[in-house]
């Protein structure tokens, strides 16, 4: 073999990259995410849990856009109970800890919703209360 | 026809992907077994490929010059084209690397009227090469949010950079649409250049509608095929792939065994193939020798040991014999003595 002193170290750096998730997670795949089920004891969303899990981000886009672009303000039907289409005042009124929910999947996937740039989470709402 | 093949070949993956893992059982095999298989073949199959051109003895010094050789201190030297030192070779080869100089230089030769011929800067080529490059890196070091926990900082910022438009939820990623628009440009070149149509073959399309589709799967699957599609799910696959105990959650929808499927296929296809120019481009030796064969002399490495013979030592070897066959020799054999 010819320029050992190259090919080797090259080699050896490619083989480092590929095998990287190998010795980064230190062969642990580490815990699994388990969101936090609604404190008040509701068992009903809008749309059952797995289908809620694949799609709730096409979802709340769609009345996102619904809402502030065409004020479609209307509230939304399922099962005989009215949802707003809102994420405080539909979501967080169950799902009611941003942290223990939304977050516990979002950081393990790396997902960064920009939901809260406009949004206040339901401890900053309450702190909001307190000041005024 | 070329074309049409490579097109068959990868529909017929998508369905053994889509068929096969629809059986009980078999999402084990493709999720697992074949993932493994795959990146044991890409890792041995590069090595093994890269190590038998280093292998190869290089005769001359063949390095291609675009400039003028390092001469004379009053004729100027130019660096990049005609490289004399080693920084200037790592400098010319990071170049050709990371901006595809030698793409930069494609001209476009056309006939007009008297008759005349032109040759005119062409720098399509180049520009889309970069997008689909650069693109296709971009997504596979966005991917290791699936494969490293937790996602270290540069793999949030790479992925805050690619959704920076933040169109859509899921949001939509600009290295999505850059690689289907190089891959789209790469595969148009070889259909409507009557030259590189010419030349291209089956080895040549396939790779191109093969990352399409790998492409195409990916996005369907992040924007549009979503059911079964728990991003927690199929990382709890991916980091488990990674830490050598995988298991498989719940039901994961066929359109992610078929990415899968075919990640495998490219992985297993490319130390066999042109893909491994990844590999070769840091072994070509018109691009990584230095252009200072005036100074330092190339030996070729697989010449025999021959030791300089001179004259004087070959007259000593043959005396006699040219004597006796009375060839005139500069010194003389010596006197014999008389035998006593």
């Amino acid at each position: 073999m010819y320029n050992k002193r190259t090919v080797i170290p090259g080699l050896a750096i490619f083989v480092l990259f590929v095998t990287l998730p190998l010795w980064y997670n230190g062969l642990s795949a580490g815990p699994i995410p388990k969101p936090e089920l609604p404190p008040n004891g509701t068992k009903e969303c809008v749309a059952p849990a797995s289908e809620m899990r694949d799609n709730h981000m096409v979802l709340l886009n769609e009345w996102r856009d619904s809402v502030l672009r065409e004020s479609g303000r209307s509230s939304v039907s399922v099962g005989g109970k009215e949802y707003p289409k809102a994420l405080q005042l539909a979501c967080m009124e169950c799902h009611s800890n941003k942290e223990k929910f939304c977050d516990d999947c979002h950081t393990y996937a790396s997902v960064k919703p920009y939901c809260w740039d406009c949004h206040l989470t339901p401890v900053e709402a309450a702190s909001k209360k307190e000041t005024h | 026809m070329k074309y049409a093949l490579s097109f068959l070949a990868v529909i017929a993956l998508v369905l053994i992907a889509w068929l096969g893992s629809q059986i009980p059982g078999m999402p084990y095999i493709f999720g697992v077994a074949f993932p493994y298989l795959a990146i044991a073949v890409f890792l041995g199959g590069f090595v093994y490929r890269v190590v038998q051109w280093a292998k190869s003895p290089v005769p001359f010094s063949i390095q291609t010059t675009c400039g003028q050789a390092k001469s004379l201190d009053f004729i100027k030297h130019n660096k990049l084209e005609a490289p004399h030192t080693t920084a200037q070779v790592v400098a010319r080869m990071a170049l050709e690397i990371l901006t595809f100089r030698s793409l930069f230089r494609n001209t476009h030769a056309e006939m007009h009227q008297g008759p005349k011929i032109t040759y005119e800067s062409s720098k399509w080529l180049w520009i889309f090469a970069l997008i689909f490059h650069y693109s296709f890196l971009l997504i596979i070091l966005r991917h290791m949010r699936l494969f490293l926990n937790p996602v270290p900082f540069w793999v949030q910022w790479l992925e805050t950079l690619d959704a920076l438009f933040q169109v859509g939820a899921p949001t939509w990623y600009m290295s999505d649409v850059g690689i289907l628009i190089g891959v789209g440009f790469l595969f148009a070149r070889r259909l409507t250049n009557v030259k590189v149509r010419y030349i291209s073959l089956l080895n040549d399309y396939f790779p191109l509608v093969l990352i399409f589709t790998i492409a195409i799967t990916g996005i369907l699957m992040r924007y549009f095929l979503r059911t079964d599609i728990d991003i927690v799910n199929i990382k709890q696959l991916t980091v488990g792939l990674a830490a050598l105990h995988p298991t498989i959650g719940s039901d994961i929808g066929a359109i992610f065994f078929i990415h899968l499927f075919l990640v495998c296929a490219l992985l297993v296809y490319f130390p066999y193939s042109k893909l491994m120019h990844m590999g070769g481009v840091f072994m070509s030796p018109t691009r990584n020798m230095k252009n200072n064969s005036r100074e330092v002399r190339h030996l070729n490495p697989w010449n025999p040991r021959i030791l300089p013979h001179s004259y004087a030592g070959y007259e000593d070897e043959f005396r006699e014999f040219m004597v006796d066959a009375g060839i005139p020799v500069e010194k003389e054999l010596p006197p014999q003595k008389d035998e006593e």
